[in-house]
């Protein structure tokens, strides 16, 4: 009933606003919080399109399910790896805000 | 016997090795050095001898030659060789005699053997040591000469190069000869070069000379242009040739070739025997010890510019014969000669330096003597020579054991005079006997005392061949000159030797020593006897008592000598008269002379002008000396040379700098530097430009990277 | 519009508003709500796409752990973000939210220019999600066993990693800090 459009531009909405976080945000939790809602999008539209498939195909596409599964996990080892090095950072310099983390300025 | 060939070549070839001996070896030892030289021109006079009798022996004309190949030129040789005829061996005669007692009395004159003066320095005369007699008193005495050995040497190469001059056979070894003693007089007038004065005068006689010597260069050029050779044999004493140069014109003031030629080389004598007007160098050339006056005033050097002149007799008298007018040539050698015997014996009256008498002396008897070859007396001019060489070096060397002995009394009293001025002698006759006797001597002669000194007969001689040749003007100026020769000779001894010693120093002179002596008295008979061998036949009384061996032996070298001159009496009775009476007017003015020269106040102003030699000197110095510093300081040596020159120079450089520079900051600096500046300025800016893309912030790149994405995506879907 | 698509229309504006406010909250804690609110409509997404697997792991997953695990790290991290006063959003944040628009025009671009996208999606059976089926083939050597089993790895090291980095060092003795 919905139109997949809907759910496809919804994803992608999600997806921008995500990046938007992480181009602009200050903080750098911030800045993983934006790329949870990117990852989040990502994982809208391979369910989409796996219920489309299902929907053309006969053949349930286990595929898709896998990758929102892979999704799943990789997020949540990015998240741990990258607040663990948040922490690692804000110990060495306490600071967390992005920009004064710039030793590799050139 | 020795081929007088060889013999020949010897001679000049004794000194010579004396000179480089002294030079390499003896320098240092006193006795070495003198021995060498003294060695050197003692062989040289004995084989001058030998060679001497061999040519009065030697019957059919005196006449030996050897010469040898020497420039290949083109298909010929120049040749070079040695001669032998009247004329060289009575030359051989006095030049062997004159340099030999020089040398000897040399040696004392340089007070070998004395203690060397503890203030003496090489190049500044010696001025006295000290000793201690036995009572333990000091004295000062005159101390040996510091450059004795270089003093030896330098005499010894003057000696070779007279003996070279005077063996030659041609013009150009001639002018070798004569070329070296210029050289050696430079360098002996300058002996004590720590006086300026000396070196003054040594550049003032190389340089008047060589004013000479030019002319006689362009003259020997155009006589070996014309004829092809340069030997006598084949040019002056070739009647043909001779006759030949005569009859082409020159360009030149429309003389002939012979003239011109004569002329040239006439210049050359004036410059080298002390003509007006190229005398000047001899007065100052005093400023050299006095055995060197009397080398180069006597024997040796103004002796070779006479020689010479009588050389090219031929070529100046070609076709002239006794009793025709005399030609331009002539002329011009008679009028200078004469003109100089008289101008340089007024200057010697008022001269009060004992040496400066003798050098104006000098000048005038050869004044006399290029006279007598101007008006064709050749055989006067060559006696003339002879015995003027044999009193005059008697003069000098007398002068100088004067200064000697004066010099002691200075030492000793501690005056401060000078030692060669007259007025400060006097009543030196008692002090030095043997000096004041042979001075005497060689005075009368100078004088032309009658019949019993040698410069009697010369000069008579001279005086008769004017007046017979018809030449009344020049005997006239000769007769006058004379006069004059007789008075300032009469009162250069009355000043010296006769009255009262006007100075202590004067007083406690004392006589020089036998070296120095002896020469003197050897001198003096030839200055007395010499003028015996050539009593002319028409002498009344005495003459045809003493064959004329002279006028035979030298006449023969011209072609009309033979015939006997009628002699009148009118010239003999001049020459008593000038100088009898010379002598007499000389000693009366001054035998009472006190320290003031009667003269000075009889003549008033023209005193002044003969005192300072007519200001000869000056004039030259305005005339040509200041011009030609001139030239050298301002208009070469600044304008030319430093303004022009370097400014050319300079202008090239500031050319060059600017030049560079302008390469340098028009392209160098902007475009090359500029480009590789720029490049590595523009990479940095560049770079700093880029740098701020690293910002170090993380979003930031996620920002570009998402950008650059937009804009690949955005291309891949246009394209 | 069915009530399908106006419940659909809801879910998706809360998530979307919750997104923007978490990206934007001024307070740290803020934001980390606010995820959790937006993971919460992503969740409510998944199911009305009969993802109701996932549905679950959503909030099992996210909820229960990524965003607790966010919570902490904010809490740990607190001194420096001290400021109500100091800006979220870091200097130049238009451009970057521009680029966001643009990306989203692209995007957008993207799906309308393909002409399935319309395609209404209906409901499925039942059974249609298989979830046998797809334990039965993440266990299937010949399926997905070996992504798995990499992710299980990865899950290790993640660990490993996040332990290490994490861990505070004590000083050594001596003094060498």
């Amino acid at each position: 009933m919905i139109p997949m459009s809907w759910y496809l531009i919804a994803a992608a909405a999600l997806f921008c606003i995500g990046l938007f976080g992480v181009l602009s945000r200050r903080n750098a939790v911030g800045i993983l919080i934006g790329v949870e809602l990117m990852l989040n999008a990502v994982n809208i539209n391979l369910l989409t399109f796996w219920h489309y498939q299902i929907q053309v195909n006969a053949e349930p596409p286990f595929n898709a399910l896998v990758f929102t599964a892979i999704v799943f996990i990789v997020a949540a080892a990015e998240t741990a790896i990258g607040l663990a090095l948040i922490i690692n950072a804000y110990r060495q310099r306490s600071t967390i805000v992005a920009n004064d983390l710039n030793l590799l300025k050139g | 016997m020795m081929m007088t060939g060889t013999l020949l070549w010897l001679l000049p070839l004794f000194p010579l090795i004396a000179f480089v001996l002294i030079l390499l070896f003896t320098y240092k030892k006193h006795a070495l050095s003198h021995t060498i030289a003294i060695i050197g021109a003692g062989l040289a006079w004995l084989v001058s001898m030998v060679v001497f009798y061999q040519a009065v022996t030697h019957s059919g004309g005196p006449l030996m030659t050897s010469a040898l190949n020497w420039l290949p030129t083109g298909e010929t040789f120049l040749r070079i060789g040695v001669q032998l005829d009247a004329l060289s061996a009575v030359t051989l005669f006095f030049v062997a005699w004159t340099i030999l007692m020089i040398f000897i009395y040399s040696v004392g004159y340089h007070n070998f053997g004395a203690k060397r003066g503890v203030d003496d320095q090489p190049g500044l005369p010696p001025h006295g040591a000290l000793i201690k007699d036995k009572n333990g008193h000091k004295h000062h005495v005159p101390s040996v000469e510091p450059m004795y050995g270089r003093f030896f040497a330098l005499i010894s190469l003057f000696a070779a190069a007279m003996y070279l001059l005077v063996v030659s056979n041609n013009l150009l070894t001639l002018y070798v000869g004569w070329e070296i003693m210029g050289l050696c007089s430079y360098l002996l007038i300058g002996f004590w070069y720590g006086k300026p004065s000396a070196r003054a005068a040594a550049v003032k006689a190389f340089l008047t000379t060589r004013v000479g010597d030019v002319f006689m260069l362009l003259g020997l050029a155009a006589l070996y242009t014309l004829s092809g050779t340069l030997e006598y044999q084949a040019t002056l004493a070739n009647p043909l040739m001779m006759a030949q140069l005569a009859a082409t014109t020159s360009p030149v003031f429309g003389l002939s070739w012979a003239g011109l030629i004569g002329l040239l080389l006439f210049i050359g004598v004036v410059g080298k025997s002390a003509q007006f007007p190229l005398h000047i160098w001899l007065p100052d050339a005093m400023e050299g010890p006095t055995p060197v006056s009397a080398m180069i005033h006597a024997a040796t050097m103004v002796s070779a510019g006479v020689y010479l002149a009588i050389r090219f007799f031929p070529l100046v008298s070609a076709g002239w014969e006794p009793g025709m007018a005399l030609n331009p040539t002539m002329t011009v050698m008679a009028a200078i000669g004469a003109g100089t015997a008289l101008f340089a014996a007024t200057i010697a009256v008022a001269q009060n330096d004992i040496k400066r008498v003798l050098a104006y002396s000098t000048i005038s008897q050869l004044g006399y003597m290029i006279a007598a070859i101007g008006i064709g007396a050749y055989t006067a001019a060559v006696f003339h020579l002879v015995t003027h060489a044999f009193f005059k070096a008697l003069l000098f060397l007398g002068s100088g054991s004067v200064i000697h002995g004066m010099e002691h009394g200075v030492l000793h009293t501690g005056e401060h005079i000078d030692p060669q001025d007259m007025w400060q002698m006097g009543g030196l006759r008692r002090k030095m006997p043997a000096t004041f006797w042979t001075f005497l001597a060689g005075g009368l002669a100078l004088s032309g005392f009658p019949l019993i000194t040698a410069g009697f007969w010369s000069k008579d001689e001279i005086l008769t061949g004017a007046f017979g040749g018809g030449q009344l003007v020049i005997f006239g100026v000769l007769a006058l000159a004379a006069l004059l020769t007789a008075f300032y000779t009469m009162r250069q001894i009355t000043l010296t030797f006769l009255g009262q010693p006007r100075t202590r120093a004067a007083e406690h002179a004392h006589e020089s020593k036998p070296v120095m002596t002896i020469p003197l008295i050897i001198l003096s008979i030839f200055a007395i006897g010499a003028g015996w061998a050539g009593i002319p036949e028409a002498f009344p009384g005495l003459g045809g008592l003493i064959p004329n061996w002279f006028g035979g032996f030298v006449g023969g070298m011209v072609h009309f000598e033979h015939h006997a001159e009628t002699h009148s009496l009118v010239p003999l009775l001049t020459s008593l008269a000038v100088s009898l009476g010379g002598l007499l007017l000389g000693w009366l003015v001054y035998r009472r002379a006190g320290t003031v020269d009667p003269l000075e106040r009889a003549l008033g102003p023209v005193h002044t002008l003969l005192k300072n030699k007519y200001w000869v000197d000056e004039i030259y110095a305005v005339l040509f000396i200041r011009p030609a510093r001139w030239l050298a300081d301002v208009l070469v040596s600044d304008w030319i040379d430093r303004r022009g020159l370097d400014g050319i120079l300079h202008g090239i450089a500031r050319a060059g700098l600017w030049l560079g520079r302008l390469v340098r900051q028009g392209f160098d600096v902007p475009v090359v530097n500029g480009a590789g500046d720029g490049l590595a300025n523009g990479t940095r800016s560049m770079g700093a430009l880029l740098r701020r893309i690293q910002t170090g912030r993380v979003q930031d790149y996620m920002l570009l990277a998402l950008l650059l994405a937009i804009v690949a995506g955005v291309l891949v879907i246009v394209l | 519009m069915t009530p399908m698509q106006i419940t659909f229309i809801l879910i998706a504006a809360l998530t979307l508003v919750s997104a923007v406010m978490a990206v934007t909250a001024r307070r740290m804690m803020h934001a980390a709500l606010w995820l959790i609110a937006t993971l919460m409509g992503v969740a409510m997404i998944f199911a009305t796409l009969q993802a109701s697997f996932f549905a679950v792991v959503q909030v099992m997953v996210y909820v229960g752990a990524i965003a607790i695990l966010i919570l902490f790290a904010i809490m740990l991290t607190r001194r420096s973000t001290l400021e109500a006063d100091q800006a979220s959003l870091g200097r130049g944040w238009i451009i970057n939210a521009l680029a966001a628009v643009g990306v989203f025009a692209a995007l957008v671009t993207a799906v309308w220019a393909w002409p399935a996208a319309d395609t209404a999606l209906t409901e499925l059976s039942r059974d249609a999600e298989q979830l046998a089926g797809l334990g039965q083939i993440i266990a299937d050597p010949n399926g997905y066993a070996v992504p798995f089993e990499v992710s299980s790895v990865l899950l290790v090291a993640v660990l490993v990693g996040a332990i290490y980095l994490a861990v505070e060092r004590k000083p050594q003795h001596g003094g060498r800090q």
